[in-house]
């Protein structure tokens, strides 16, 4: 059960456990992608004779399988995929529609993940960048065959800086690899300095934290030096950027970060 | 950690093992969860009886095996076992560990008809 958003309550109406319910879903104006219906299970038959199945397989093999073929069809065009990260409302689209301004001619690509509406891909087709949304109906997270059909619809010329903006949750995104370079972790000023403490397993597989609304902190008490201390507990690895959506106090260096990741995206595949 | 996510990978698994193995009927089936996999296990068994229901594995028992917390600690350098994700590192005290274990989640085996 997701302890965040209560999906799957009990409820398996719309929460389909049929593999085959990834298909069951309908392209809407813009090849938005809508999940959340589902069909009824298949039955298979066989032959009865006791036995054990050593198995050792991982229960999220078949997200990995989809993964790892995400990442190989990102790898041909030297894409750099970022799995961006964070609870509901923390800046997402918002660092997204300045970024993107910011790459100005850089060829860039949008995967919105939500459970709802369109809202965020309109906003990105606003700035003249390709975005596809995916509804993820009760879904609280993008899984990896979502984000393979989401890039069948996706132009990607070579060098592309894909964002991958998953569903608005601190915990479930973290177990899910889409095929990605790295997750982004955003995190905004007013959510409190014990986040990182809290939903430590997101910030432990991310590589960069953006600490955003950086202008609201002279309004909310918050201990910035506390907060960055918190992230490097739970990861002594990551890196830290403070960042304002709003003001664009910072957005340089995050900007610096994308070139650079994309530099040695590109080195990585030549010599692939 | 989405438990009934996990418990649809866990149906997909059995599924195609069905196919490929051809049994029609899980009796038993044993999953390794590690401390830090951010699994809730009550809530992981209720969904798995939902999420089971229509397939080989409607009505199998369950059973869920633990595996311990395992980090590298940056200032000694060490592989260790910890019990809580914050806890100081057992050999030199240090603070900044970095988890290298604890986060699989498996199918160990099942019995099967
Ligand atoms: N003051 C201030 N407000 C911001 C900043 N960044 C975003 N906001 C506001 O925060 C709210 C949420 O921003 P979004 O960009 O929609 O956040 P999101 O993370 O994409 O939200 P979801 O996709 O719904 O999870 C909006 O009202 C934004 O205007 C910032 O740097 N400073
Ligand atoms: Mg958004
Ligand atoms: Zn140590």
């Amino acid at each position: 059960m997701c302890n965040v958003c209560g999906c799957g309550q009990g409820t398996v109406e719309g929460h389909s456990h049929d593999d085959s319910h990834h298909h069951h879903h309908h392209h809407g104006e813009h090849r938005d992608i809508h999940y959340g219906t589902g069909a009824a299970g298949v039955a298979v038959p066989g032959m009865s004779q006791d036995r054990l199945i050593e198995l050792e397989a991982d229960i999220l093999s078949k997200n990995d399988a989809f993964a790892a073929a995400n990442r190989t069809r990102l790898a041909a065009t030297g894409t750099l995929a970022l799995n961006l990260v964070s609870s509901p409302g923390s800046g997402k689209t918002s660092l997204l529609v300045r970024t993107i301004e910011r790459l100005g001619a850089h060829p860039v690509a949008v995967i919105e993940g939500d459970q709802q509406t369109t809202n965020d891909a309109d906003r990105i087709r606003a700035t003249g960048a390709p975005a596809v949304q995916v509804n993820t109906g009760k879904g609280c997270h993008l899984d990896g065959q979502m984000v393979g059909h989401a890039l069948d619809h996706l132009p990607l010329e070579q060098g592309t800086v894909l964002f991958i903006e998953n569903v608005g949750n601190l915990v479930c995104p973290a177990g899910f690899d889409l095929g990605e370079d790295c997750k982004v972790a955003i995190l905004s000023v007013t959510e409190g300095e014990d986040k990182p403490l809290k939903y430590p397993d997101m910030f432990t597989a991310s590589r960069l934290a953006l600490l955003n609304k950086t202008d609201l902190a002279p309004h909310c008490d918050v201990d910035l030096d506390l907060y960055e201390a918190n992230l490097r507990r739970v990861n002594p690895e990551i890196e830290v950027q403070r960042v304002s959506a709003r003001t664009g106090e910072g957005l340089d260096a995050w900007i610096t970060w994308l070139n650079a990741r994309l530099a040695a995206k590109q080195a990585e595949d030549t010599a692939a | 950690m989405h438990e009934m996510a996990l418990c649809e990978g866990i149906r997909g698994i059995i599924q195609d093992q069905a196919r490929a193995q051809n049994f029609s009927r899980v009796r038993r089936l044993r999953l390794e969860i590690g401390r830090f996999a951010g699994v809730q296990k009550e809530a992981l068994a209720f969904a798995f009886d939902v999420v089971m229901r229509g397939s080989e594995a409607e009505g199998a028992e369950l059973e869920m095996l633990d595996l311990p917390g395992r980090a590298v600690c940056y200032d000694c350098e060490a592989e260790v076992e910890i019990d809580d994700r914050f806890a100081p590192c057992p050999r030199c005290g240090g603070g900044k560990l970095m988890p290298t274990g604890g986060s699989e989640m498996r199918i160990l085996d099942m019995e099967v008809t």
